[in-house]
């Protein structure tokens, strides 16, 4: 019982996180490809082909472009989908499939540390697409410095709010099929509705308020006003969303795996 | 009415003192006892087997012992220390081979066994050096490149063994290390075990090949149906349980059947054919052979096979 109450999270948990690196080293340059393409297929394909639609968007009562205005969602959504993704998918391979939380286990690793070493590697690589995303994006001049630089440390902040809700999914999830749930039902709803593709303004009231417990709509505004460098103390609010949503879905993934794992 | 307090850590403390394993437990599944209270111990440098049939609770039990799997009750010492307190002590000092496969496909051979050894904290250097040793001893140090998926079912047994090895472990615990070898690959990793255990490591193996364990165990327990059935050394369990021969007859006549009863000799009947148990009697086999036998009639050594098959029956367990 003890092992299940207390929480053991010693430095230990970095082996975890080289371990995801070690193997990342050997296929980074397939790994880089995503989020160096990517942004461009979307900025060709919405910025200037929607673009010439759509014209200006008016952001704090300032008309902007709409190619300047979605590329900070495509970050934002990029640091959703690489954290997610990694507790989701590549956890659960690493937990289920090749029991490498196992081996792990018969080792001086707690749960606890092979948890957080899973979690903190989800926003690494959230951190690391953000820098590719960013370089490329900042080629466009659509990126406002030096305030566009603290969009890294953001990323890590999101990572980990992301990676910790994938794996408190990785958590309860029977196979990993069933992971299309959480999906059809959380991510891809986010992906449309929190200020990505067009203002939230534009929804109705209820679904602005509704859009406003998506973890992505606070992501995607800090990223904007960074993006725009347009701060504002409003945001801190948004920074606090983040941080709380951390603060409680971190416990949650760690209490599930435990009951996932220890048998 | 007189009450004696005897501190039972006491007494405990004692016992445990120079054991390597100390244990005394119960776990339950729900409603499923899969070790239903179960006492053994484990001598610093011996190497102890536990024996059974599938679900027998072999690996419910080692699973206890390094801590992956929380006791339902009981007391269960390591190195006379707490698995719940000191779980992070204790596991720095053990080896432990999964019944399943748990070998990183991620990585190549030698990467395995690198990035096992950052989980003990291992400094580079002596990692490199220890890993390069453990490839030579497990005859894989020229694929040291390879992607452990590419290796056949002898090469990853012989990686399962080398990779609990890195952190140089007091206790060596095998959850099943030879199941699904063939007879050379067995032989094989058998040597290597052999050549530990020389060196003096613990080893505590789960089995159920009986060749294994009458080869490999200097103690071992049989298990049954979550409860400990004997304990004691190999030979030892084969002179008690079924003496030194045994006699095999293919489709038995009745009259030898009539005579075994006569006899009150300890046979197992399965039909067509007969087992008889010759606890000593040198002279039976010339008798039943001469004067019962028309057909198959062997006598052979009594085996550890033998005292297993008897005390656990002989129909399929699950
Ligand atoms: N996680 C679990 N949840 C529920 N029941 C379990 C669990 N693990 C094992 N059991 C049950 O406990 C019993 C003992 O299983 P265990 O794996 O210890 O057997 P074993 O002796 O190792 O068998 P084998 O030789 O097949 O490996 C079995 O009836 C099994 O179904
Ligand atoms: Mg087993």
């Amino acid at each position: 019982m003890s092992i299940l109450l207390s929480v053991s999270i010693s430095k230990r948990f970095w082996r975890v996180w080289q371990r995801n690196f070690t193997v990342y080293q050997k296929i980074w340059k397939i790994s880089f490809i995503p989020p160096l393409f990517e942004p461009l297929f979307y900025l060709l394909a919405f910025g200037i082909g929607l673009g010439a639609l759509v014209g200006k968007i008016s952001y704090h009562g300032a008309p902007v472009s709409y190619i300047a205005f979605l590329a900070p969602a495509l970050i934002a959504v990029n640091i959703m989908n690489n954290a997610f993704f990694e507790n989701t998918y590549a956890s659960f391979v690493r937990m289920y499939h090749q029991k490498t939380f196992d081996a792990m286990l018969a080792t001086p690793l707690s749960i606890d540390e092979i948890i957080t070493g899973e979690i903190i590697w989800g926003a690494t690589k959230s951190v690391i697409a953000t820098a590719i995303m960013l370089t490329v994006i900042s080629l466009f001049g659509l990126i406002h410095y030096p305030s566009g630089l603290l969009i890294l440390p953001l990323a890590f902040l999101g990572g980990i709010a992301f990676g910790a809700i994938g794996m408190y999914f990785t958590g309860i999830t029977p196979t990993i099929d069933m992971f299309n749930l959480p999906i059809f039902l959380f991510v891809t709803p986010m992906f449309l509705f929190s200020g990505t593709f067009f203002p939230a303004e534009n929804l109705p009231a209820w679904a602005q308020a509704m859009a406003l417990i998506f973890p992505l709509t606070h992501l995607v505004t800090l990223v904007r006003a960074l993006s725009l460098g347009s701060i504002t103390a409003h945001l801190l609010w948004s920074v606090m969303y983040l941080v709380i949503f951390c603060l409680v879905f971190f416990p949650i993934a760690l209490i599930k795996m435990r009951r996932r794992l220890i048998k | 009415m007189i009450l004696i307090f005897i501190n039972p850590r006491i007494l405990l403390s004692d016992y445990y003192q120079d054991t390597d394993i100390y244990c005394r437990m119960k776990k339950k599944f729900g409603d499923l006892a899969a070790v239903d209270g179960i006492n053994f111990h484990v001598n610093a440098g011996e190497c102890f087997g536990i024996l059974g049939p599938n679900g027998a609770g072999k690996t419910t039990t080692v699973r206890m012992v390094y801590g992956f799997s929380p006791k339902t009750a009981g007391t269960l010492k390591v190195f006379g220390l707490d698995i719940e307190k000191d779980w992070r002590s204790i596991k720095s000092r053990i080896g432990v081979c999964q019944q399943e496969n748990s070998l990183d496909p991620d990585l190549s051979v030698e990467q395995n066994l690198l990035v096992f050894a950052r989980y003990f904290n291992i400094p580079p250097g002596r990692a490199r050096e220890k890993a390069q040793q453990l490839l030579q001893f497990i005859s894989l140090d020229n694929r040291r490149g390879a992607k452990v998926t590419a290796l056949s079912g002898g090469m990853t047994r012989r990686m399962i063994l080398a990779r609990p090895l890195i952190n140089d472990p007091e206790l060596l615990i095998l959850d099943e290390p030879t199941t699904g070898l063939d007879p050379q690959a067995r032989h094989q990793l058998w040597q290597r075990l052999e050549e530990l255990k020389t060196g003096g490591l613990t080893v505590l193996l789960t089995t159920h090949y009986m060749d294994e364990a009458s080869r490999l165990c200097d103690r071992l327990v049989i298990m049954h149906q979550g409860k400990i059935l004997v304990e004691g050394k190999p030979a030892d369990l084969i002179r008690e349980h079924v003496g030194h021969n045994v006699i095999e007859v293919d489709d038995p006549a009745e009259n030898l059947r009539a005579f075994v009863n006569s006899q009150n000799l300890e046979c197992e009947d399965l039909g067509h054919r007969l087992i008889i148990y010759g606890q000593g009697r040198d002279d039976l086999f010339h008798e039943i052979g001469d004067r019962f036998c028309t057909g198959g009639c062997i006598l052979r050594m009594a085996t550890l096979e033998d005292v297993f098959l008897k005390l656990t029956g002989r129909e399929l367990k699950e």
